[in-house]
């Protein structure tokens, strides 16, 4: 009954989304907007379960002694600060919005710029034209990274064109290709889910 | 070892310092490269521009983190300043967490230099969790979704919000995403309701959504730091996309060099070890 209760409700529910789609009457909409209800319900849920997994894998580092348990108190500081002041007042200019533009912003906007500093290092290092293929991805990245700045207009009027060319024509057939593939992809998945087949989802590995 | 060997095990830290000299040089003896504008930028800019003044409002999804703001912020304000300038209605949302923040300050800011007022002009619904939820839900009923806008105040006792029931109601949404966002977008608003959606991504996520536009189920995308300049030309208010252009020019050059240099120096070196070799053998 545990197993097979949650198989039934993952089939009636998602039989009832497939077919509410070509059914546009009344009463089957207003089970449509009751699911859809529960379905934001759920995940609202989802970031409880994610705040409390957090908080017991930094408890358990702090209490095991782990080496780098220091960062988990710097975790516990910033989140009963955000949540003591986001409970109080979340309006521009007050602490809540403060931390967020002078604290947050800049430590994610620097994590990410040092992008810029790994992919240079890393495209001299490892970018090479060593097979037909390689040559081939490399002369395409040259040409759309020069094609999508202002400079490559500047050095000839045909590199835009070019790059345009690339991104409208093999990347759109390819992107094409993959992406009815990950659709067909997630339609079988879905099925299975359906069908019970595939279980995971339920915690279990079968 | 010779030259070429040395060459290509040169201390990364090198590198570093070159990229961070091509980035910050340019902000202060500014190039003032021209910047073309491409079709997928001017078909978003004609369909903001194509929306009638005071009436029904243009959505604006602000689904990015603080991460991705110097590509996605620029283009945000651009496309702000542009409804304003046009008295277009806006209405902001975000289906990222960290996004309330940004939209709430991108919003502000560009009402507050265009003279507009909150929940007259512009309304901010803020964030609620759930993206497929909240895009399928808007189809049926915004009110259902988003029952009051991020100050507390019901949607219902805001006037500019009268009559906006659903997807029909929306003259054009534009998500600004950082991430796979724009396809729920586009597969459950755009497909479903007819809603028409329109898109700015980073640089290296644009690739992934020219297909949308082929196909028409984007109306125009706006792509990395270059799609917010191409904006700031359209509506002629040069911000930090045009000013990003020229440290970005410098850069894209710099990572070609150094990627023909190192293959010059690979192949180079892989020639002279297996001349010294042939003589051994």
């Amino acid at each position: 009954m545990r197993r097979q209760f949650p198989l039934f409700l993952c089939f009636i529910a998602g039989v009832f989304m497939a077919v509410q789609y070509f059914i546009p009457h009344p009463s089957v909409q207003v089970w449509y907007e009751r699911i859809l209800d529960w379905l934001q319900t759920l995940l609202a849920f989802a970031f409880l379960i994610g705040t409390v997994s957090l908080v017991r894998l930094h408890y358990h580092k702090i209490r095991h002694k782990a080496s780098d348990r220091g960062y988990s108190f710097v975790l516990f500081a910033g989140l009963a600060l955000m949540l003591a002041f986001g409970f109080t007042n979340r309006s521009p200019g007050s602490r809540f919005d403060h931390m967020f533009q002078y604290v947050q912003v800049p430590i994610e906007g620097t994590m990410f710029s040092l992008l810029a500093f790994y992919i240079a290092s890393a495209a001299f290092r490892a970018f090479r034209a060593r097979t037909v293929e390689a040559t081939l991805l490399l002369a395409a990245a040259s040409v759309v990274m020069l094609g999508r700045v202002p400079i490559g207009d500047l050095i000839h009027r045909s590199i835009p064109w070019a790059a345009n060319w690339i991104l409208n024509v093999p990347n759109m057939a390819s992107k094409r290709g993959i992406m009815i593939g990950v659709g067909l992809g997630m339609m079988a998945t879905a099925l299975k889910i359906m069908l019970g087949i595939e279980r995971a989802w339920m915690g279990g590995t079968d | 070892m010779g030259l070429l060997e040395k060459f290509l095990q040169i201390d990364r830290r090198w590198i570093f310092l070159a990229i961070a000299i091509a980035v910050v040089v340019p902000f202060f003896l500014p190039m003032g490269l021209p910047v073309v504008v491409t079709k997928p930028v001017r078909d978003l800019y004609n369909a903001v521009d194509a929306i009638p003044p005071n009436s029904e409002p243009l959505f604006i999804s602000v689904d990015y983190a603080p991460s991705t703001i110097p590509e996605l912020d620029p283009m945000t304000l651009a496309v702000l300043r542009h409804a304003f300038s046009k008295d277009i209605r806006v209405v902001a949302l975000t289906l990222d967490p960290a996004g309330y923040g940004l939209a709430e300050r991108a919003l502000e800011s560009v009402a507050r230099e265009y003279g507009k007022e909150r929940n007259k002009d512009y309304v901010y619904l803020g964030f609620q969790p759930g993206i497929a939820a909240v895009v399928l839900g808007m189809g049926t009923d915004i009110k259902g979704v988003f029952p009051e806008d991020a100050y507390g105040t019901p949607l219902s006792e805001i006037p500019m919000m009268d009559g906006i029931r659903n997807y029909d109601q929306i003259p054009l949404l534009i998500t600004m995403a950082s991430s796979g966002v724009i396809e729920a977008w586009v597969i459950y608003a755009h497909q479903p309701y007819g809603a028409r959606i329109g898109a700015g991504v980073t640089a290296v996520m644009a690739t992934d959504y020219y297909p949308f536009l082929d196909t028409g189920q984007l109306v125009g995308l706006l792509g990395g730091m270059r799609g917010a300049a191409e904006y700031e030309e359209l509506i002629k208010h040069p911000d930090a996309g045009v000013r990003g252009m020229d440290s970005q020019s410098v850069i894209h050059v710099l990572i070609i060099v150094l990627i023909v240099l190192g293959n010059i120096a690979y192949f180079g070196s892989k020639k002279r070890s297996q001349e010294a070799k042939e003589p051994a053998a």
